[in-house]
């Protein structure tokens, strides 16, 4: 029976959260080792160490060191080839000081269970995703972010699933599940139903988003809630960065969601002998999976647990707004007959110079930080920011400076050929990056397609200029950031609003750095360019 | 025309050097879409890894190429980089190079077929001017060397850069009018990958062509020549298989490269057609698949040469595009090799129907390569179907380009010879379809 069976069991789980909860400061690797050790798993350590690109608020300093504490719990009877991991990052103070002492109960529980025919790897990482990014590396031979770490002494086979915990407090009132990854990558949606359909066994309130499901789906309240928990998943999924520990495994084909436990003012309360029994109810259905987590969709938008919007009714809206851009294409190519010789090395010039000012945005600001730091009195991570944000209002004078550089090319042919060049760049574009994250290319699509199919020189300079800026990639991170703020019901000011978009830019760029996310060279290398392209375009002389 | 092409010479050296030394480099040479398993440099340095150990390079079923590219990299593995940059400038140079050639024929052409009224008299403006065709050698020499197909090729350092530079040796010889040398460049080519031998039937017509032999099956004059073209070229091509023999000291080299190119026997993905199939089949038909496979790229020959026989220079660019299509390992360094050739056809612009519509299939196709690739090896979201699916459209984008610049060059060649504005029996404006 499960671990509620047996009431002294009961009486000896509280007991051992209650010794766990003091807060840990650092990582006790030596009594986290022993503490595993005594529950019969086989553990092991690794370091790991990596030097940030500069030194961002959280970490205050260059290099980050860390220990994982990981240990093995073998299958009694089964061929070792397959494993489940179960992790809780351990960071230090408050933040999620109950999963690590949930962790060594399951452990515990498990130790004596026969049923087991995956190997189950209990991983308490320290520094969160850095943790489980050199783990994860180790695991599987790659290097692919730069990190240093010593080699894994043990391993179990291939890893089929993972679980993530965070937990605040010994008794919850909901549980949130957080499915996206890195690069808005997403877990099998089986892995999403099979979770909530065990919280509703088990009456265990389960949310998305951090909000509450709602079943009248035909008012208008019901259909707005629902809208804005969609949208919230729209808005995590663009940035690209991993919501949860669970965020790194996706890239190794792992299926992995995160769970953590939200105690809200609510008078209905779970403890943490339920919460254990939903994850040892997870870790045994995840057990008995004869493959990996195929059978059901990997591009999903969820606006409820119980409702998915599948690639097949989305992708069809962004096809038709790429759609507008290549018929505006096909319309600019019709009127432009290809002049040869000199006239496509004058479209060659603006192109040129808009990627290496995006070259320019994407290198200078972490190469220049130090120079930034010496002659200007600001820390690091705002001189990396406002460095990049310099730049980006730099490209805006490009144009004036480019048509001096040029001779000739003052033609109505010259704009046309640059635009149908843009516009099908832009398709491309946007194509390709829907098909990695779709959430980040509608994004972009939306904003950017209205203003740049429509842009000739002929227009009103002044107002086109604005709407311009006001739609530009920059200005779109700003409303998300906004926009994210409204949907949490967290509303900020505006100059709070200004302080997250900063530290958004930062984080995207640490998070390029450290774990390849793709957001912001995309921003930088691509987009960026190409609404350059279409600025150029409207201050054609 | 030097300072450019100078100019163009310094840019392509510097973006190839900045490749080279950069991190991409390992992420360029492990791409499916540059790197086949005939020409990947990994192999290559197995090859004579294997060589220095005293074994047959060839066990082991994982080196391919031919016993006298062993040799030559055998003394020039150190300086790889510089072997494949010279390479690449060879190509271009060669090509740029035989525009002139073939300009001074054209011209002579043109003039005499207008003074003996051969062609109409309203289609001058068809014809072509020196002040248009001055720019043809840069824009093929860009087209080439500037080519983001033949950079990525290059950073690679995939041996097709090299096969390359032998082809485009080839048809310089061919145009300069020197069939010994082009025999025996043809047979080097052939000897490489054997798809080459389908251009012995341009080479043919062209030298026919020159030295005023009619294309008559009649006539001895036309058998007394290509009698001695084709010993000239088989001669070689014995010589050279010899000459490998000797090199290595077995015929192991033939089941390896010339038996691989046939039968197909590593299915890694590709910009190919045949993977897919092969992967799908059932053993029992496997080889009646690669006879029909292969045929194909034999089978357009003939029927070209017959409709192209006062074409040859032509005829040569469909029939590298066709091989480059159709062979069982293609990668876009052999998509790059027609593509530079386009420019010297930039006439035939205005008789162009699909050209928009093929270049946005082309550049879509070439931007999905690495994105479907991804989700299908590494997210695990997408299958084998979705890369297919975009070789298919990629080679479909391919073949539309070829069969409209056929039509297009067909077409001004009846307007030549028709008038260009066509009219019916009743006066009315006729339009004019390919059948």
């Amino acid at each position: 029976m499960g671990l509620l069976s047996d009431p002294s069991r009961r009486k000896v789980l509280t007991g051992l959260l209650t010794r766990l909860n003091t807060p840990i400061c650092g990582m006790p690797v030596e009594w986290l080792v022993k503490a595993m050790q005594s529950r019969g798993l086989e553990v092991f350590t690794q370091s790991f160490s990596r030097k940030l690109p500069f030194p961002d608020e959280n970490k205050e300093r260059y290099m980050v060191r860390g220990t994982n504490v990981y240990g093995i719990l073998r299958a009694p009877r089964a061929p070792r080839t397959e494993a489940l991991v179960i992790s809780a990052p351990c960071s230090p103070g408050d933040s999620n000081n109950q999963a690590v002492g949930l962790l060594l109960a399951l452990a515990q529980y498990f130790r004596n269970q026969v049923y087991w025919a995956k190997d189950i790897i209990f991983l308490v990482n320290e520094h969160d995703l850095m943790g489980t990014q050199a783990w994860l590396e180790a695991y599987h031979h790659t290097n692919i972010t730069g990190m240093e770490y010593s080699p894994l002494q043990g391993r179990a086979g291939s890893i089929q699933a993972a679980l993530s915990l965070e937990l605040s407090s010994d008794v919850i009132t909901s549980l949130d599940l957080i499915l996206e990854g890195l690069n808005g990558q997403l877990p099998n949606l089986d892995l999403a139903n099979l979770f909530y359909a065990f919280c509703q066994k088990l009456g265990v309130l389960c949310t998305i988003q951090g909000k509450l499901q709602r079943n009248d789906w035909d008012t208008a309240e019901g259909y707005t809630h629902a809208a804005q928990t969609m949208m919230l998943m729209v808005l995590k999924q663009a940035c690209g960065r991993s919501w949860g520990d669970h965020g790194l495994f996706l890239r190794y084909h792992i299926e992995a969601a995160s769970v953590r436990g939200i105690n809200s003012f609510r008078h209905y309360k779970t403890d943490a002998a339920t919460i254990g029994r939903l994850l040892e109810g997870m870790v045994r259905k995840l057990n008995n999976l004869l493959e990996r987590l195929h059978q059901s969709y990997f591009f999903y938008l969820l606006p409820s647990l119980s409702r998915f919007v599948s690639i097949g009714c989305y992708m069809l809206a962004f096809g038709l707004l790429v759609v507008i851009l290549l018929l505006r294409g096909v319309t600019e190519a019709q009127q432009v007959s290809l002049p040869s010789g000199p006239g496509v090395l004058t479209v060659l010039t603006p192109v040129v110079i808009s990627h290496l000012t995006g070259v320019a945005l994407y290198l200078l600001p972490v190469h220049l930080q130090e120079m930034a730091v010496e002659h200007f009195p600001v820390s690091e991570t705002e001189a990396v920011v406002l460095t990049a944000v310099a730049i980006y209002t730099a490209g805006l004078a490009l144009p004036h400076n480019t048509q001096r550089l040029l001779s000739g090319e003052g033609t109505e042919q010259g704009w046309k050929v640059l635009k149908l060049t843009a516009l099908l760049y832009l398709a491309v574009l946007l194509g390709c990056t829907a098909l990695i994250n779709f959430s980040l290319g509608f994004i972009l699509a939306v904003t950017l397609v209205p203003i740049t199919a429509s842009m000739t020189p002929h227009m009103p300079k002044a107002l086109s200029a604005l709407v311009m800026v006001l739609l530009s990639p920059a200005f779109t991170v700003l409303y998300c950031v906004f926009i994210y703020q409204e949907l949490i019901e967290a509303p900020v000011s505006v100059s709070e609003g200004w302080m997250l978009f900063l530290s958004v830019i930062s984080q995207g760029i640490l998070d390029h750095a450290l774990y390849g996310s793709l957001v912001y060279p995309l921003l930088a290398l691509f987009i960026y360019p190409c609404w350059l392209m279409f600025w150029n375009i409207l201050f054609w002389s | 025309m030097a300072a450019p092409l100078t100019l163009l010479l310094i840019v392509a050296v510097t973006i190839r050097a900045v490749l080279f030394r950069s991190s991409l480099a390992e992420l360029i040479s492990a791409r499916v879409e540059v790197v086949s398993p005939l020409n990947a440099w990994k192999r290559v340095v197995e090859g004579l890894a294997l060589l220095d150990l005293g074994v047959s390079p060839y066990s082991g079923d994982v080196f391919h190429e031919t016993p006298l590219m062993i040799y030559l990299f055998h003394f020039t593995v150190d300086y790889a980089e510089i072997v494949f940059i010279v390479s690449a400038y060879f190509v271009d140079c060669l090509s740029c190079f035989l525009k002139p050639l073939d300009r001074a024929k054209m011209f002579r052409k043109q003039k005499y077929a207008l003074e003996s009224d051969r062609y109409s008299a309203d289609c001058l403006e068809l014809l072509r001017s020196p002040k248009e065709m001055f720019y043809i050698p840069l824009k093929v020499a860009m087209f080439y060397l500037l080519n983001p197909f033949t950079i990525l090729s290059c950073v690679a350092k995939s041996t097709c850069g090299l096969n390359n530079a032998i082809i485009a040796l080839f048809i310089f010889c061919t145009l300069k009018g020197s069939a010994l040398l082009s025999g025996i460049l043809l047979a080097l080519a052939t000897y490489q990958s054997i798809y080459p031998l389908t251009l012995f039937a341009p080479a043919l017509l062209f030298f026919l062509q020159r030295l005023y032999i009619p294309v008559n099956l009649r006539r001895s004059s036309f058998w007394f020549f290509t009698l001695q073209y084709a010993f000239m070229y088989v001669g070689s091509l014995v010589v050279i298989t010899g000459l490998s023999f000797f090199l290595l000291g077995s015929w192991d080299f033939i089941p390896s490269v010339y038996g691989f190119i046939f039968s197909v026997p590593d299915l890694t993905p590709n910009i190919g057609l045949f993977w897919y199939f092969f992967a799908e089949m059932f053993e029992h038909f496997r080889l009646f698949f690669s006879c029909v496979f292969q045929i194909n790229v034999f089978f357009y020959t003939i029927p070209l040469s017959i409709k192209l026989k006062e074409h040859p220079v032509f005829l040569i660019f469909m029939q590298i595009a066709i091989i480059s299509i159709f062979k069982s390992y293609p990668t876009v360094g052999d998509v790059a090799l027609y593509m530079a050739f386009l420019p010297a056809w930039s006439h035939l612009y205005r008789f162009l129907r699909n050209i928009f519509l093929v270049s946005c299939v082309l550049l879509a196709c070439s931007a999905l390569f690495p994105v479907l690739w991804h989700l299908w090896i590494y997210a695990g979201s997408a299958n084998s179907n979705f890369y297919y699916a975009i070789t298919l459209l990629f080679n479909f984008g391919q073949i539309l380009l070829v069969a409209d610049y056929f039509y297009a060059y067909l077409r001004r060649e009846h307007h030549l010879t028709h008038g260009l504005y066509l009219k019916k029996k009743d006066g009315t404006e006729a339009t004019l379809v390919l059948k």
